[in-house]
């Protein structure tokens, strides 16, 4: 078994998953392998020498590496993949974007968000947001794998670093240009990373009124979030959405505000360790799923419990 | 221009599904079904284009049973032109529906290809971005916003931790977002048209595409149960059971 797992990052550091993902890699029982492709990513392939179970770090360093689009970031995993069995990524929005890409350029299947690892072939993934599991075996000769990061905890530090290898990195695409971001700037956690969530749904009634609860969260150093009601209705930007096609969330503490708890928003947090609800509806389905519940006027619960905290 | 738009009929995703008891596979008898809210988005964005001049004809495609016929007529009473269904009773996974859908596009020749970033069912999110590595042509995922201009699209992606701006060549494949638009609602005079739409029928096989499955579902079950919650009276009782009982904060 020779598995390669591709490394989210920022060129500087590597993103929260990566420790995650390598984690999973090492379950398959084999030499795991990390792609670092970036610019001026030495930073970030040390990083990834330092995660225990990475026998080397492959880096391709290009100013057109610099962000991952997909057209070049497939064709680089494409040009080295022949010699690994399973090529692994987070099937976070960087997961999503590039291997199937890479899944289709090989002829084989992808299987996402994997939960489990059974066997080399064999993983456990969720369907239909997370009201079934399916259990599914992959005969490809190469097995392309996004794995669902809150499933497999983070691999640790290494007692030594693995080597770092270049890998020869190949010409721009030209396919896609690169114009720039709008990075949301994070004065909290990431919400993938965060151990305490504060998240809000229709029932925050207004933007505006999310200060509510961000005023909550920086009393317990938490990621906010929202559901996809939230986001629809304008009230916070899409990054923010927890759910089925949102992000999927695990952190110690979810408390969920103002949220009726649809399928879609169950599937993307009911595996928090703990789950709080305030809503004032007492037939919401969130109190279904929730650990604690408060059937309240959210007005009044979450000042109350910000200036208790 | 002429837009494909790839379309999937889905379990309802308002209806909680239920695995069957013998773990073979999901509940699908007598379940109401629907077009995947993505694929919605997604032929919305092409009758937007359409409306705005910048496309002259919608062609849809689904893949699936003789019933997604239904959720074509959907699109075609949305605005869409013309429909074509790709009829197989296999299980079509993501690289046979791209394969497929790369076989369409050899025929139509479209400037764009739109399909949903997601199917509520699966939950692979692969479909649209395996299509544009067949055919080599450039990926944007995730979009919230699509401008078109002249040979190439500019787009604006959603990302986990905010936005890209990106420009692609056309024709290139996008995949669509929630805040793309607000899909319309069909009208009765609407669907009434729409039955006199083109819906051209084929099989695979006619396409010269393989779609027997590459994975095998070994099995089927429910996800673990949460154990029942506990109604608390006041704020006061919820910081001491967060405090000494979960011991979380």
């Amino acid at each position: 078994m020779a598995i390669l797992v591709v490394a989210e990052h920022d060129n500087r550091q590597l993103k929260p998953g990566v420790a995650n993902t390598i984690a999973a890699a090492g379950m398959l029982g084999g030499d795991v392998s990390v792609l670092v492709a970036g610019h001026q990513c030495g930073d970030a392939a040390a990083a990834a020498a330092k995660i225990s179970g990475v026998a080397r770090v492959l880096v391709a360093d290009a100013a057109h590496y610099a962000v991952p689009l997909a057209e070049n970031m497939a064709a680089l995993v494409v040009s080295v993949a022949e010699k690994f069995t399973h090529i692994l990524a987070p099937a976070s929005g960087f997961g999503k974007n590039i291997m199937p890409r890479v899944a289709a350029l090989l002829d084989v299947a992808q299987v996402s968000d994997i939960s489990a690892v059974v066997s080399p072939d064999t993983f456990v993934r969720p369907i239909y947001a997370g009201n079934a599991l399916v259990t599914v075996q992959s005969r490809d000769r190469i097995k392309i794998v996004t794995v669902r990061i809150t499933a497999f905890d983070a691999a640790g530090a290494a007692a030594a670093a693995a080597p770092i290898e270049n890998v020869a990195p190949l010409a721009d695409s030209g396919l896609a240009q690169f114009k720039g971001h709008e990075l949301t700037k994070l004065s909290r956690p990431e919400l993938t990373a965060a151990r305490i969530i504060v998240s809000g749904g229709r029932g925050m009634g207004s933007a505006e009124n999310f200060k509510l609860l961000e005023a909550l969260a920086d009393k317990l150093g938490a990621a906010v979030g929202a559901s996809r009601a939230a986001v629809d209705s304008g009230y916070v930007p899409n990054d923010y959405q927890v759910g089925q096609t949102g992000k999927i969330v695990a952190p110690e503490l979810y408390i969920a505000v103002g949220i009726s708890g649809a399928i879609q928003h169950l599937a993307g947090m009911k595996d928090s360790k703990v789950i709080v609800a305030v809503n004032k509806d007492a037939e919401a389905p969130i109190f279904q799923v929730a650990n604690y519940w408060l059937v309240e006027d959210l007005f009044k619960a979450v000042p109350e419990l910000t200036a208790k905290l | 221009m002429k837009v494909l738009v790839a379309i999937k009929r889905v379990v309802d995703p308002n209806v909680k599904v239920r695995v069957k008891a013998d773990g073979t596979g999901i509940e699908t008898a007598n379940v109401k079904m629907a077009m995947n809210p993505f694929c919605e988005i997604a032929v919305e964005q092409a009758i937007r284009m359409k409306e705005a001049g910048s496309v002259t004809e919608i062609v849809v495609v689904s893949i699936g049973l003789p019933q997604c016929q239904e959720t074509l007529r959907t699109a075609l009473a949305m605005g869409a032109d013309r429909a074509i269904l790709v009829e197989t009773d296999v299980e079509v996974q993501p690289l046979a529906v791209a394969k497929v859908l790369k076989a369409i596009v050899a025929k139509e020749a479209p400037g764009l290809v739109i399909v949903g970033k997601q199917a509520v069912d699966d939950d692979c999110s692969q479909a649209g971005q395996m299509l544009a590595g067949l055919l080599a042509w450039p990926q944007a995922a995730c979009i919230s916003k699509i401008a078109l201009a002249g040979d190439h699209a500019d787009v604006t992606r959603e990302l986990d931790g905010g936005l890209e701006h990106l420009t692609v060549r056309l024709p290139a494949v996008v995949t669509t977002d929630l805040r793309l638009n607000e899909p319309r609602y069909v009208t009765l005079p609407n669907i009434m048209k729409a039955k006199k739409k083109p819906l051209e029928v084929m099989k695979p096989d006619a396409l010269g595409v393989d779609v027997a499955p590459r994975l095998a579902a070994l099995k089927f079950e429910e996800p673990p149960k949460r154990g029942a919650g506990v109604k608390l009276a006041d704020v006061a009782e919820l910081v001491d059971k967060l405090r000494n009982e979960a011991k979380v904060i």
